[in-house]
């Protein structure tokens, strides 16, 4: 038996098939979310055989609307697939294009507590994006950058759009633009930390979402909490393995 | 009529079938819906209708119609002086262009709505009362009602925000001094013997919105949290003699369902109770959301649902042809309303633990209207008693505009996931 999982996030669908018994990925794939998303979904589930599906994400109403697919929460999603990645997990931190989720669970993936990001993207992944694109950094660069820049420069703003205008502030002021980067960080770091002191923190902590492959945001949250969080192999497909082991469960 | 009264016709007639086909989305497409709430249905159906002609037929006859947004605003009164109370338009998001144009943007969804509907000319109610009753609960409100009143009379009641004995004084003088506004508006004296009269009215009302509530205790809910909602806030603008009757009604048929286990849902369906802000015709959202995906609503910890009725009028031991101590009596009632104003406002935790117990409920939603500080902060102290009554709790923050309900549903259907 073969089950499937399919992340319809913001910013990119993750869709990844399990064996059921073994829970071992046999197929996995990611695109950008784009303006047809119905039929690219289509495309992406077509592209492997399976025998059941769940669908979790931002856009998992259109397929449940579209295909008729089952759906399930993002929160139950990267629950189940932070435990997968790595077994007796108290808490995920999954920071995504547009929500930053703190999920606390029971050691067994069962959710206990959760917290989402308000409407602002301020505190999600997409707030790097905008401002590396400022900055001229490729996204896959930022962090390593940042890490070369010096702690001080400070923004504040609760607003991602206002805050790109700071670091626009920043940079007609002549600041470094590896400091610039470094407050970029420093200021998503806060809010997330806070974020996970409200959920309550409770090692160990699975860091998912494409945000944690950012060395320079992992760093500084590491230091915050004062303690270590654990990168998953392919920290975005976190929420689409969730959905997939779901599916291989409720199919046994 | 609507000439008569300076409504926006255009505008108005936009607004009623607005909320005709979300009516009909939220509450007739339920399933095994109580006979009863066809008198609902129909109250709806004519709340900017017949209603209002009843207000203006009752002010041909030199009634006087007095408007309130808030449950400190004791109806007795008001009824004792043969006036018709109504609580006022103050739940879509309407005339938010025009109230922003007075007040601050970050002003929560509630006072702008309040000052939308007067400024966009659509609240019927709001044109047929001879003057408003205003009270100081949370800043927001104390100082629009000091704009508000340039648009329309308004009577500002000063609710202390602590419960000492000083306090209690003040709030009591409040009362006399409503009273004299009343009778003097009114033209008519406010004696012993019709506050007694009001009081059975009112405390009727109270009775019958209670027994209502304990009929949710029964697992099939008899009843849906949307229906049960809608009831509390007709409760404050139809006359409240046949509101009384018709809900006793309903409840008589609700109990036949309880015994005859039946309800809105199957036995097991998850099981919610909603606590913090108030909700006010039409913001049915978050109920919406809430039983759209699986769950029954057994209770309303807010000043729309229990907050607002569970405490009757007290007259063991007045000597009724005392006038004075009648009155104490009413201000006694009101001051035991546990408004998240208040510091410090332990009863109404206990009031959420009570409630709980009693309907059952495996989680609490506790909902606040963005930029609603007192609920937005007493959030914490409820998660503390939550944790204490070892249910899951949720704060949802949002404000009457629907381009948030798909991000509150992810939250609300996580939640469900934890209790189911």
């Amino acid at each position: 038996m073969r089950a499937a999982g399919l992340d319809i996030g913001s910013r990119s669908v993750e869709f990844v098939v399990i064996e059921s018994e073994t829970g071992r990925v046999v197929h996995e794939r990611e695109i950008p979310t784009g303006p047809a998303m119905a039929e690219e979904c289509r495309l992406l589930v077509d592209e492997a055989p399976f025998d059941r599906l769940l669908a979790t994400g931002y856009g998992r109403s259109l397929v449940e609307v579209s295909f008729g697919f089952p759906t399930v929460t993002e929160i139950k999603a990267f629950g189940r697939g932070a435990q997968a990645a790595h077994p007796g997990c108290r808490m995920v931190l999954d920071v995504g294009g547009q929500d930053t989720k703190v999920i606390a669970l029971n050691g067994a993936g069962k959710v206990l507590r959760f917290e989402m990001n308000d409407r602002c993207a301020a505190g999600a992944g997409r707030f790097l994006e905008m401002t590396a694109a400022a900055l001229r950094y490729e996204i896959d660069d930022f962090g390593a950058a940042a890490r070369q820049g010096a702690p001080g420069t400070v923004i504040s703003s609760m607003c991602a759009v206002f805050s790109e205008s700071e670091v626009v502030g920043l940079m007609t002021k002549g600041s470094r633009r590896e400091d610039i980067a470094r407050a970029v960080h420093d200021s998503l770091a806060r809010r997330i930390v806070s974020q996970m002191r409200r959920v309550g923190i409770s090692p160990p902590i699975v860091f998912a979402g494409g945000a944690a492959r950012n060395p320079c945001l992992r760093h500084l949250i590491e230091q915050d909490i004062g303690q270590a969080l654990v990168v998953p192999e392919a920290p975005q497909r976190i929420g689409a393995l969730g959905a997939a082991m779901l599916a291989a469960e409720a199919s046994a | 009529m609507w000439t008569d009264l300076g409504l926006d016709l255009e505008a108005h007639a936009g607004l009623m079938n607005v909320l005709g086909s979300f009516y009909t989305d939220i509450y007739l497409t339920q399933t095994n819906r109580p006979k009863g709430m066809e008198y609902l249905d129909f109250v709806i159906s004519e709340v900017h209708g017949l209603r209002i002609e009843e207000l203006l037929a009752a002010k041909a006859q030199g009634r006087k119609v007095i408007g309130a947004f808030c449950l400190y605003v004791p109806e007795e009164i008001l009824i004792a002086a043969d006036a018709v109370s109504v609580g006022l338009c103050a739940g879509a998001d309407i005339g938010t262009a025009q109230a922003e144009q007075v007040l601050p943007r970050n002003t929560c969804a509630l006072i702008k709505s309040f000052f939308g509907f007067k400024l966009a000319g659509l609240c019927p109610y709001v044109e047929a009362c001879d003057f408003v009753i205003g009270e100081t609960t949370c800043d927001g409100k104390t100082k629009a009602y000091e704009i508000f009143n340039q648009y329309k009379e308004t009577f500002v009641l000063e609710v202390p925000h602590t419960k000492s004995p000083a306090a209690t004084k003040l709030w009591r003088s409040e009362i006399g001094r409503l009273v004299e506004k009343v009778e003097t508006a009114a033209g008519k004296k406010i004696t012993a013997a019709n506050l007694l009269k009001a009081i059975e009215t009112v405390n009727a009302k109270r009775a019958v919105l209670g027994r209502l509530n304990l009929l949710r205790a029964a697992d099939p809910a008899p009843i849906s949290g949307r229906d049960a909602l809608l009831i509390n806030q007709v409760a404050f603008y139809d006359d409240p003699v046949r509101f009384t009757k018709k809900i006793g009604e309903l409840c008589d048929e609700l109990e036949a369902r309880v015994a005859a286990r039946e309800g809105v849902a199957p036995k097991g369906t998850p099981r919610v109770l909603l606590s913090g802000c108030p909700m006010a015709i039409p913001n049915w959202k978050v109920p919406f959301l809430v039983e759209k995906n699986g769950a029954v609503i057994v209770g309303e910890e807010s000043c729309v649902g229990e907050r607002g009725t569970r405490n009757l009028v007290d007259l063991t031991g007045v000597d009724i042809s005392d006038r004075d101590a009648i009155l104490d009596r009413i201000a006694e009632r009101y001051f035991k309303i546990d408004c998240a104003v208040f510091t410090p406002n332990a009863d109404r935790n206990l009031h959420v633990r009570e409630m709980s117990a009693r309907n059952h409920a495996g989680g609490v939603i506790h909902y606040a209207i963005q930029f609603c500080t007192p609920y937005l902060m007493e959030a914490h102290g409820m998660e503390q008693t939550a944790r204490e009554m070892e249910i899951p709790l949720l704060r949802l923050e949002t404000d009457y505009s629907m381009e948030d309900a798909p991000q509150l549903e992810t939250r609300i259907q996580a939640f469900l996931e934890m209790i189911r």
